[in-house]
């Protein structure tokens, strides 16, 4: 890369980054600092004292089996979401990649719903498995004599917010894996058929080897997703129930901190997730650069 | 393609039809529910056709809302949009200029501004959802737009992704507007960024559908009707008992609600494309 021609000014370019340094400060670090602070603080029931208590807050978040209990739902969750997303779209993306008729219309109805938003998507599948209105439901007690209702049983519940939220998450996933396979040379593709390698051969052994770097990207960013960015489904369709049964880690800090007012047991829940977040960045990052290939 | 077998051929379109039968029937069904009476869908099986009702739920929906919302849709359209708008540009304005800074300019400290900015990659919003509140609620932001829309503001991967396009501007460029006798900020205004418009396009797409899909953020800020966004009306008018809930003007609002996101998309597919895998790099 070439070196950038450089302008000599004293005061424009602090002038330039001040927009953006101003927001991430305020907005960015002062709030991650003070969940930092606020979490080695207990507050009593009416706001009026505080009290600093060392690690206390954490200590009785780890010991509290609820907590591991949501950690575990999360993990199932995400782990899930990001599998069976990733699945489907990497098989619909290599079918679309295909030359057949009327491929760009296929990719353009799968690239779409990117654009629905993980709320709307929890109300689509709501709305379809509503044990009193959704068709759904209704032609699965009419056909199976399955009583759907996700209110009242636990699997229910689980299976309903993880395929709304794989369903949302197939064209981002599949946007990424059909600009990888476009990306692979042909004639390796081709090579290896006159050596004789079926489709089957040639794709686990070819293609799918060099779409690694996409593949870990892509595990990255549907991890952080399951676990973060779907607050809005569980909020919408189960509440984090019955019971606790949905309730998964970001809920949770949602629900502790504006619901039950546990305002020093919620930083410290924000503190552990930014952890668990700049954990998964690094290592993204290290694997970047070690350029995950073949 | 190495292989040429009708069967092989056939299975391909039956599996990408099936893939779009299933993501397009959940919408097709809000879309009937939205032309039907709230006692067709309430009566099971609910009808599976559209019904005559169409132009009496959406005008209702636009000009009321549901009974127990207090705010028509066309009120929250308008909030989705400032929103969804005033992230977008924001976002945009303020990367460009920090971007410019960081490539263009030698100054103390540039590299502390830079890793500041790209920290906040680290952690989405809503690890710090909380905290954030309280800063905004000690600023006296709650049910403004300015609330709405400045946290969510933050932004490395705009910053990012024109410091990457900047980079590849070739010194020449500069080194003559400068001989030309323009300063560095009609140079900026004037080439690079007219030079800069497929990244910002593709920038826009992406931060624009992220602005009007937001939902945790609005939904702790927004108490009052006025400041309601779409999302957070459809919230509310889900949170009754199902039989009171008119579900046909929350299935009108729903369809609105998906509309502009996904026009955007489809009508910018190529630099949507572009700048989702040029942000992956």
């Amino acid at each position: 890369m070439a070196k950038q021609y450089e302008f000599s000014s004293k005061g424009l370019p602090y002038l330039l980054v001040l927009p953006q340094m101003a927001i991430v400060l305020v907005f960015f670090f002062w709030p991650s600092a003070q969940a930092l602070w606020q979490s080695f603080f207990v507050q009593d029931a009416f706001g009026l004292r505080t009290q600093f208590v060392w690690f206390d807050n954490y200590l009785k978040l780890f010991r509290d089996p609820e907590y591991w209990d949501s950690f575990g739902v999360s993990a199932a969750f995400a782990v899930t979401v990001a599998l069976s997303s990733m699945g489907i779209a990497l098989f619909l993306a290599a079918q679309a990649n295909k030359k057949i008729r009327g491929a760009s219309f296929y990719k353009t109805m799968l690239t779409w719903p990117y654009a629905v938003a993980t709320m709307v998507a929890g109300v689509l599948w709501l709305f379809m498995f509503n044990p009193n209105v959704g068709v759904v439901a209704w032609f699965l007690k009419d056909a199976f004599g399955v009583e759907w209702n996700h209110l009242l049983d636990s699997t229910h519940a689980f299976l309903l917010i993880a395929v709304a939220a794989s369903w949302k998450q197939i064209a981002y996933n599949f946007v990424f894996f059909l600009a990888g396979l476009q990306s692979v040379p042909a004639t390796l593709v081709e090579a290896a058929a006159i050596d004789g390698a079926g489709s089957f051969t040639r794709f686990w052994r070819i293609i799918f080897p060099m779409l690694s770097p996409t593949t870990f990207y892509l595990l990255v960013m549907n991890l952080v997703y399951g676990f973060f960015e779907t607050f809005p489904i569980v909020h919408q369709v189960t509440g984090g129930g019955p019971g606790k049964a949905t309730s998964i880690l970001i809920y949770k800090v949602w629900r502790d901190g504006v619901v039950n007012l546990e305002l020093g047991s919620s930083a410290a829940q924000s503190v552990v997730l930014m952890i668990l977040v700049i954990g998964l960045t690094v290592l993204q990052f290290r694997f970047i650069e070690r350029k995950v290939t073949y | 393609m190495t292989e040429h077998s009708r069967l092989r051929r056939f299975m391909t379109h039956f599996w990408l039809a099936l893939a779009i039968v299933i993501i397009v029937f959940p919408i097709y069904l809000v879309f009937v529910a939205s032309t039907h009476t709230s006692q067709d869908i309430l009566s099971a099986p609910m009808p599976v056709t559209p019904g005559p009702h169409l132009v009496e739920n959406y005008t209702r929906a636009l000009g009321e809302g549901a009974e127990n919302l207090g705010a028509s849709a066309l009120t929250m359209m308008k909030n989705s949009l400032i929103m969804a708008l005033g992230i977008a540009v924001g976002k945009i304005v303020i990367s460009l200029l920090a971007a410019y800074a960081i490539v263009f300019f030698k100054f103390p400290f540039r590299s502390f501004f830079f890793w500041s900015i790209f920290v906040t990659l680290m952690l989405p919003v809503e690890v710090r959802i909380m905290p954030t509140y309280k800063v905004v609620s000690d600023l006296g932001l709650t049910n403004s737009y300015l609330g709405l829309i400045l946290p969510m503001v933050v932004s490395a991967t705009a910053v990012f992704l024109f410091r990457q396009f900047f980079m590849t501007v070739p010194r020449e460029i500069a080194e003559a507007s400068q001989i030309d006798g323009a300063g560095p900020m009609a140079f900026f205004g004037e080439i690079l960024v007219p030079m800069t418009r497929t990244p910002i396009a593709a920038m826009f797409v992406i931060q624009f559908i992220y602005g009007w899909n937001q939902y945790l953020w609005p939904l702790l800020i927004t108490t009052k009707q006025k400041y309601y966004t779409l999302l957070i009306g459809i919230n509310r008018m889900l949170s009754g008992a199902d039989v009171q809930i008119e579900w046909e003007i929350v299935m009108a609002t729903t369809l609105l609600a998906m509309i502009p996101p996904i026009l955007v998309v489809v009508l910018m597919q190529k630099q949507f494309v572009k700048g989702m895998t040029d942000t992956e790099k």
